[in-house]
């Protein structure tokens, strides 16, 4: 059992911010250089951090699995970055923000950083121009905005449809800035694959060399983890299909603690599922939903016939009937949710049943085609690649699908987690989205751990460190810690099964969206436990990995990483389970307004929204290790503490 | 590093050098046919105008130096570069399409070798006289009399070279190539030293493209018209007759085989 | 529908490599080319043989990542589209398709169809970027870029660092890539101050790392996913004329005042 301190600084809200970059401890110039940081991961919040922390003066070294670190998965985000600049003068402020994005995740995030994230959005924008970033502009030079995801105001800055790359290129070119003047020194094609903790602190990681198989292990006075996301534990989802949760599960294994892991978010406007063979879904930027409309036939009958024979009359645009003020804009949860239950109601389009239109035939007619073409070109082409379908001419075919993990690693205020000297930043953290994330808030707070908070808290801890006195590579921790990884390595290739590694994730992900998806039931997520559980045995019976440990061998990473996978889908089924209310993106049956409750007949919430229960439900779930994976983890609270903000029902009529 | 080593070590700089020394061949070819289209005119004409560059010895050996400094900075650059350029692939793929590159782009190299071994063929042909090379005679016996001196007659020594059927071939596929050559090179040639945007690269392409057509039409018409004894025909008939007369020995065998008459 | 694959197979850099005909089982027509390589690798795999080492990873067309030489064209026939967003509809039933790895001397193969494109990180660190240091930025909107201008920049940046123009270039030439990045920085107000050092950095480290030179064929911008113009070539090759023409800076001789 630990006790997880949120380490909330005092004080007013606005101020707390500004008041611990003052109480926290800095540290002379001359014994930065002292200080080696191990980050882990490359993408907006790696690549950012190592960058800033290398201008600061720290020794820093950078590992990527892959072959540059432009590849990360922030490269794929595409709608854009949000931030309280009121450029447009349409009301927004940082307390707006702050507002929007702790209500968008449900009350379930923690006030103080969401807080923080909101404040520090506006450096983000500034700092990404003066890199170059070159965002859309207005025909007078400034900075365009658009409204995104579940927001009222234009607070959205993008790069036509590739915003996540062009930030994270920014990202990275600070970081080849410090690679070049020595400041950073990178390593690619380098797997995190277990963490060092000495005397309680986290003061190393080993790390294989995926093109020739060495192990090897680093030390440093602090590990900091920009991992990513745990999506893929759906198998199916929009994430890489490299992006995965070792680095975080090893560094769980070791004692950190996993915070909600069940909450993770579905995007509503996907590519619908097409086929057994298929390894990705492919995601259509939400900003098709400012001028696209969604809808159903309102008679299951009518789901056959081509959409262009069904009368206006016959059809349910079902986002803008529940929910009149945010229409088509409601948050990525709820959208998603209806989507689901409209399909369940056997009102589904295309061949599987399980897609709604997304339509712009009015948008076409408003603003002509050109103007749409000019928008959405490109997702357009994509649309047309992947289906072979004319999004111009009949409406597209979307369906959620896994997109973003809210829950992660838990961190404090200073994004320190419960090991001394374990950073943890980005989606990787169980963040600042609650349980739920808007959109274009991904990019923002990957950034705004990286450049701004990391680099500000990380001297509080340093400093309570010895320069120079880090522990070194032949300690013990560090031997165990390589046999560990050698043992698994040997474990795996030295199976002697009959199934691949990728028919379990396969079978996993099946499982996980089955039981843990988008509506989870205590009968279901017993069962998914208890499933997962066997598939876990499985697993270690009947794996076949082929080829060596010294040479590239894609099978052997992914098989790794598959069987950290099949770990963390039994503790997401029994976080889901611990979780008796529904929330964001955790939606359990058994908790949602019925007809009966008085919100509902308040006309502030439908039936069948997800009802919260914050008498007991109000605190952030930490799991601990329980020291093997058969055996039961450990759940330590911490409960969230509203100070400004009164937790309300969360309504988008 | 000084601007020349700066230059010569980066594979940027010798394209600017391909670049700068083709253009500078171009402005010559453009003028040598300006010289050349007189042929069209009375025998007077360009043996004036050939008698004039004789008659400047500074002028006419700075520009022939100058003009082989070019054509020597083009073929060094163009074989460093293409070295490199092999060396980057040391494996070839076993199915290998254009994928948007025009055929003359990628032979460019043979096209140039084949044309430098032209240009010494036509240095040997009319510049030298090499009677060897020309299947007629010995062209420094053709004289005139102009203002009163005697002077080489070029215009005799045009019509009678081209005349020669294998010769006015070798003169016609020569132009075929350098108009495929600067099909490609002329535009390139701004590419490579920087002039080209979305808004000029049309411009530059359709310059391009009238000028190698001009070059080739205005460089083929001239042995067309004498193979096809449209141009200069009696001139070179009397020329014979004069020559024989004045002589009193055995017509030259200009008719001959070639090469007999040297020895 | 099924197709024939004539894939390059070879361990490592220092084992010779062959081509080897591998059958597919039948294949979805939506299937991506990708998805077609994993489920024969799940056979290969099912049958106890090594599976075709392939790099992916967004499957979206973004990461740059994928690559392959599809029937001798990088990224597979269609233009505009990498691997990963081809689709099996492309191909007819009974096809023989023959995928090779991007060759390059500065793109050192690893296993099979993976290369090793770092040499385009390399380039980056050579002048890649703009130097400000995080918290030293102006707002965002002190300094207006003109939309042409953002615009412009954009078509250059949007380059993925895939290396298909590598691939396609008869001489391998990296001016495609170099010219993109050069490009984006230069255009923008904000890469100004390091315009020309920074074409003169990342031009001489792409000669250093064995790119061969551009011959304007073309080939880059016809199979570019992106669809990246040689009008930046010719940008760059501008900046660079200007940065041999300028020389050094001046070096400065006596420090900061004490």
């Amino acid at each position: 059992m630990v006790t997880l301190s949120s380490n909330i600084p005092s004080g007013p809200l606005a101020s707390k911010w500004e008041k611990h970059k003052f109480a926290t401890t800095l540290i002379n110039p001359a014994n930065k250089r002292k200080y080696k940081i191990l980050v882990v991961g490359a993408g907006l919040a790696g690549s950012s951090a190592s960058a800033t922390l290398a201008e600061l003066g720290f020794e820093v070294h950078n590992f990527v699995f892959h072959d540059s670190p432009r590849r990360a998965h922030s490269v794929a985000a595409q709608g854009g970055i949000n931030a309280a600049k009121n450029y447009q003068n349409d009301g927004d402020s940082v307390h707006r923000l702050f507002y929007d994005t702790i209500k968008g995740g449900d009350f379930r995030a923690r006030e103080a950083n969401v807080y923080r994230l909101a404040e520090v959005s506006l450096n983000i924008i500034d700092q990404c121009a003066a890199q170059g970033v070159p965002f859309a502009r207005e025909y007078g030079g400034l900075l365009d905005n658009r409204s995104f995801g579940g927001a009222q105001v234009s607070r959205t800055f993008y790069a036509r449809g590739q915003t996540g790359q062009q930030l994270l290129l920014g990202a990275y070119s600070a970081l080849n800035r410090n690679i070049a003047n020595g400041g950073v020194k990178s390593f690619t094609h380098s797997e995190m694959l277990d963490l060092v903790v000495v005397d309680g602190h986290a003061k190393g990681i080993v790390v294989r060399n995926l093109q020739t198989g060495e192990i090897t292990r680093h030390n440093g006075d602090a590990v900091v983890l920009a991992t990513g996301g745990y999506g893929n534990v759906y198998n199916l989802s929009t994430y890489a299909r490299g992006a995965n949760v070792t680095a975080s599960w090893r560094a769980y294994k070791r004692g950190a603690c996993f915070g909600n892991p069940c909450y993770t978010q579905i995007h509503p406007t996907c590519i619908p599922v097409s086929g057994d063979y298929q390894a990705k879904l492919t995601l259509m930027s939400e900003s098709l939903r400012n001028d696209g409309r969604v809808w159903v036939p309102k008679r299951k009958e009518d789901r056959a016939k081509r959409p262009a024979d069904i009368a206006e009359g016959e059809r349910d645009y079902y986002l803008e009937r529940m929910y009149s003020a945010f229409g088509n804009l409601a948050p990525r949860d709820v959208a998603s949710r209806a989507a689901k239950t409209v399909c369940d109601e056997g009102r589904g389009v295309g061949e599987t049943g399980l897609g709604v239109y997304l339509d712009f035939s009015a948008a076409i007619q408003r603003l002509g085609e050109g103007k749409v073409r000019e928008r959405y070109g490109n997702l357009f082409a994509m649309y047309h690649e992947i289906t072979n379908e004319n999004a111009y001419q009949t409406p597209m075919r979307i369906y959620p699908a896994v997109h973003y993990t809210m829950g992660g690693l838990w961190v404090d205020y200073n994004l320190m987690s419960n090991i001394p000297g374990l950073f943890v930043l980005g989606e990787a953290n169980f963040s600042d989205h609650g349980a739920n994330r808007l959109g274009a808030s991904a990019l923002m707070q990957g950034l705004s751990d990286g450049y701004f908070v990391l680099p500000a808290t990380i001297s509080g801890y340093l400093a309570s460190q010895n320069p120079g006195k880090r522990p070194a590579t032949d300690n013990d921790a560090f031997k165990e810690a390589e046999e560990n990884v050698q043992a698994i390595t040997k474990r795996l290739l030295g199976n002697k099964g009959k199934r691949t590694p990728y028919s379990f994730h396969m079978e996993l992900g099946k499982l996980v969206w089955e039981h843990c998806g988008m509506a989870r039931t205590a009968a279901g997520l017993t069962q998914g436990i208890k499933a997962i559980s066997a598939l876990r045995e499985a697993y270690w019976k009947e794996v076949n990995v082929l080829g060596e440990s010294n040479d590239w061998n894609q099978s052997l990473e992914r098989a790794g990483r598959i069987a950290d996978f099949i770990e963390l889908g039994e503790l997401m089924c029994r976080d889901a389970l611990m979780r008796e209310e529904s929330c964001g993106g955790h939606f359990r049956e058994e908790y949602q307004y019925t007809p009966e409750d008085p919100e509902t007949k308040a006309g502030l919430v439908n039936p069948g929204d997800v009802k919260r229960r914050d008498d007991q439900f109000a605190f952030v779930a930490g799991w601990e290790y329980g020291g093997a994976p058969d055996k039961a983890p450990v759940l330590n609270k911490e409960p969230l503490v509203y100070e400004e903000v009164h937790m309300s029902t969360r309504s988008y009529k | 590093m000084n601007i020349v080593d700066r230059i010569w070590k980066s594979s940027l700089g010798k394209k600017y050098l391909m670049g700068l020394t083709g253009a500078a061949l171009v402005v010559f070819l453009i003028g040598h046919l300006a010289g050349n289209l007189q042929v069209f005119g009375p025998p007077e004409l360009i043996n004036g105008y050939a008698y004039f560059l004789k008659s400047k010895p500074g002028l006419l050996w700075g520009a022939r130096l100058g003009l082989l400094a070019c054509v020597g900075l083009h073929i060094v650059s163009a074989i460093t570069l293409a070295q490199l350029n092999s060396a980057a692939r040391p494996q070839a793929y076993a199915t290998n399409g254009a994928h948007g590159a025009s055929t003359a782009s990628k032979y460019m190299l043979p096209m140039g070798s084949i044309i430098a071994a032209f240009i010494v063929y036509h240095l040997a042909h009319f510049t030298a006289a090499l009677p060897a090379v020309n299947g007629v005679g010995d062209f420094t016996k053709l004289t005139t009399t102009l203002h009163g001196e005697t002077v080489p007659d070029v215009y005799a020594m045009m019509v009678l070279g081209l005349q020669v059927p294998w010769v006015c071939l070798i003169y016609l596929v020569a132009q075929g190539l350098l108009f495929m050559h600067l099909g490609h090179g002329l535009s390139s040639m701004f590419q490579s030293l920087g002039f080209r945007d979305h808004v000029w690269w049309p411009r530059i392409r359709l310059f391009a493209q009238v000028t190698s057509i001009a070059l080739l039409v205005g460089y083929s018409v001239i042995p067309i018209a004498i193979y096809l004894r449209v141009v200069g025909n009696d001139y070179v008939e009397k020329k014979k007759y004069a020559l024989k007369a004045a002589t009193k020995k055995p017509a030259p065998a200009f008719v001959t085989v070639p090469g007999k008459e040297a020895k | 529908m099924k197709v024939t694959l004539k894939v390059w197979r070879q361990k490592n850099r220092s084992t010779p490599g062959a081509f080897k005909t591998h059958e597919t089982p039948e294949l979805n027509v939506n299937m991506s080319f990708l998805e077609m390589l994993d489920v024969v690798n799940e056979q290969l795999a099912n049958r106890g043989e090594e599976p075709i080492a392939f790099d992916h990873d967004c499957r979206e067309g973004i990461c740059g990542t994928c690559s392959l030489v599809i029937d001798g064209k990088p990224h597979g026939p269609h233009k505009g589209i990498t691997t990963c967003q081809t689709y099996m509809r492309t191909f007819n039933d009974g096809d023989e398709i023959v995928i090779e790895p991007f060759r390059a001397k500065a793109f050192p193969l690893i296993k099979d169809l993976v290369v090793d494109r770092k040499a385009f990180d390399r380039i980056q660190h050579a002048g890649g970027y703009i130097t400000v240091r995080t918290g030293a930025a102006p707002d965002a909107n002190s300094v207006p870029v003109p939309k042409q201008t953002a615009d412009f920049a954009m078509d250059a940046a949007q380059c993925i660092g895939c290396g298909a123009c590598v691939a396609a270039c008869k001489n391998a030439s990296a001016m495609l890539f170099v010219a993109a990045k050069i490009s984006h920085l230069g255009l923008m107000p904000q890469g100004q101050p390091e315009r020309y050092r920074r074409a003169k950095g990342m031009v001489d480290q792409m000669d250093k790392e064995g790119f061969g030179a551009c011959t304007v064929t073309g080939s880059c911008e016809a199979v570019c996913p992106k669809e990246i113009s040689l009008d930046f070539i010719a940008r760059m090759n501008r900046d660079y004329g200007v940065a041999l023409l300028k020389g050094d800076a001046k070096a400065v001789k006596s420090g900061g005042a004490g």
